[in-house]
């Protein structure tokens, strides 16, 4: 447990880099505010230097730029319509935000912000809370016939109804959860079979000929983990689309 | 959760609590290289991860909202804009394309009905001009014909008038050498007379 080199847990654990103490609660600069900051200089750069030439006929830059911009737009205008566009900055920032780090996770020695629940947890609680506040603020208490779906026969409505709220709980759990799991099994299991070809290769050279299977495995898991990567931001980001949907449009 | 089992396996068992207490503090000393629990789990670094998530992803917002977002869809919008131009000038241009072809195949109708016109007019003047003088040339020919007839008659009239006096003459002539002198007034009457026969 000790070797670091094949501890597939040692990743996820967080440095403090700068101490800092405020009114009793450790707030320290660590590694995972580091790559916070990274992710957000990252995306900052690319998107402003990007489609800073605002060019007619874009180039390689701000056409990477512009695909992104309209992919997400168009996904958030499929499942929200054209009234879902004032939530573009909350759910590109979502996008983003998710799919910098995932891939930064990606990185040898780089720290993944999304492997901790409390990370992916707050993400989806600002999700399910503006999705809430917006709902209540735009339709009022009509906002409550998202659990009473219309055409559903009386004698059902309660259980409907049941089913629907339970539903409507879940939906923060599940959106953390997906995420953070995802990105914490895919590492480990990165730094399991990684730590094989370690393990076996210090067994001299039929060790070194065994650790070729394992090798294999990683370059396959590493591929599989960037469709992973960038799936999830993805997942992410269109169940924000669908849950605004309901906020805007509640009545199913 | 191990310090709970540890605890539980305590109480279980309270004859050997000397082993149970040594699994706590291994337990525990285990942790210790760990910060004490599995790192995503651990509650002590989630004050420090919400407060930089918030700070980070404030102004990631922020900075989506004010700048990115509107370049972003100013450039579109702006693409938009200049194809549209395009289509409409395209089709402002088409439009008038279309209106000079009308213009020129109606220029070009008009000057074949006046070509046609001039020519039909200029026939007439030389199909006019041909008749005019044609008939003047007819009635010139018609006099002078006219003329040669007339000479003709006088001529045969002054003939026909020489040849009662030839003949009297020479019927004068004749009897004169023949029978001798006989008058001129029975020679003419017998002239005449012969003539009408």
């Amino acid at each position: 447990m000790a070797d670091v080199r094949t501890d597939p847990i040692h990743q996820f654990g967080i440095h403090k880099l700068v101490d800092i103490n405020i009114g009793g609660y450790d707030v320290s600069f660590t590694n995972s505010s580091l790559f916070m900051v990274i992710t957000l200089v990252a995306i900052a750069v690319l998107l402003l230097w990007g489609s800073s030439a605002k060019a007619i006929v874009p180039g390689r830059m701000q056409a990477l730029v512009e695909v992104t911009y309209d992919f997400v737009a168009g996904t958030l205008r499929g499942a929200a319509g054209e009234a879902g566009m004032r939530f573009m900055p909350l759910v590109f920032s979502l996008f983003m935000f998710v799919l910098t780090a995932n891939m930064f996770g990606m990185v040898p020695y780089f720290f993944t912000v999304t492997s901790h629940i409390i990370v992916t947890a707050a993400l989806a609680l600002l999700v399910i809370l503006t999705v809430t506040i917006y709902g209540f603020y735009k339709n009022g208490t009509h906002f409550f016939n998202l659990f009473v779906p219309s055409g559903v026969p009386a004698p059902i409505v309660p259980l409907v109804t049941l089913i629907e709220i339970i539903s409507f709980l879940s939906r923060p759990l599940s959106l953390a959860v997906r995420l953070f799991a995802n990105m914490l099994a895919g590492h480990i299991t990165l730094k399991v079979f990684a730590g094989f070809v370690v393990t076996l290769t210090s067994f001299g050279f039929f060790g070194s000929l065994g650790a070729l299977l394992p090798l294999a495995m990683v370059v396959a898991l590493t591929a599989l983990e960037f469709l992973v990567a960038f799936l999830q931001a993805y997942v992410f980001t269109i169940l924000t689309c669908m849950y605004l949907n309901d906020a805007l449009h509640p009545g199913h | 959760m191990t310090w709970f089992i540890s605890q539980a396996y305590a109480e279980e068992t309270p004859a050997t609590a000397t082993p149970a207490a040594g699994t706590t503090a291994t337990t525990a000393h285990e942790g210790g290289g760990h910060g004490g629990v599995f790192p995503p789990f651990d509650p002590s670094t989630f004050p420090s991860q919400l407060l930089w998530l918030a700070i980070v992803f404030i102004a990631l917002y922020r900075l989506m909202s004010k700048r990115i977002i509107p370049q972003i869809s100013g450039i579109i919008e702006a693409r938009a804009a200049a194809i549209k131009a395009d289509l409409e000038q395209a089709e402002a241009s088409r439009e008038a394309s279309e209106a000079a072809g009308a213009a020129y195949a109606a220029a070009l109708a008009a000057a074949r009905a006046k070509a046609g016109s001039i020519a039909a007019e200029t026939r007439n003047r030389v199909n006019h001009d041909i008749d005019s003088n044609r008939r003047a040339a007819e009635a010139q020919l018609a006099d002078r014909l006219a003329l040669a007839e007339k000479h003709v008659d006088d001529v045969k009239k002054a003939a026909v008038g020489h040849v009662s006096s030839i003949a009297i003459e020479t019927t004068n002539a004749l009897v004169d050498s023949l029978i001798g002198a006989v008058s001129h007034d029975e020679v003419v009457a017998a002239v005449a007379a012969a003539e009408k026969r």
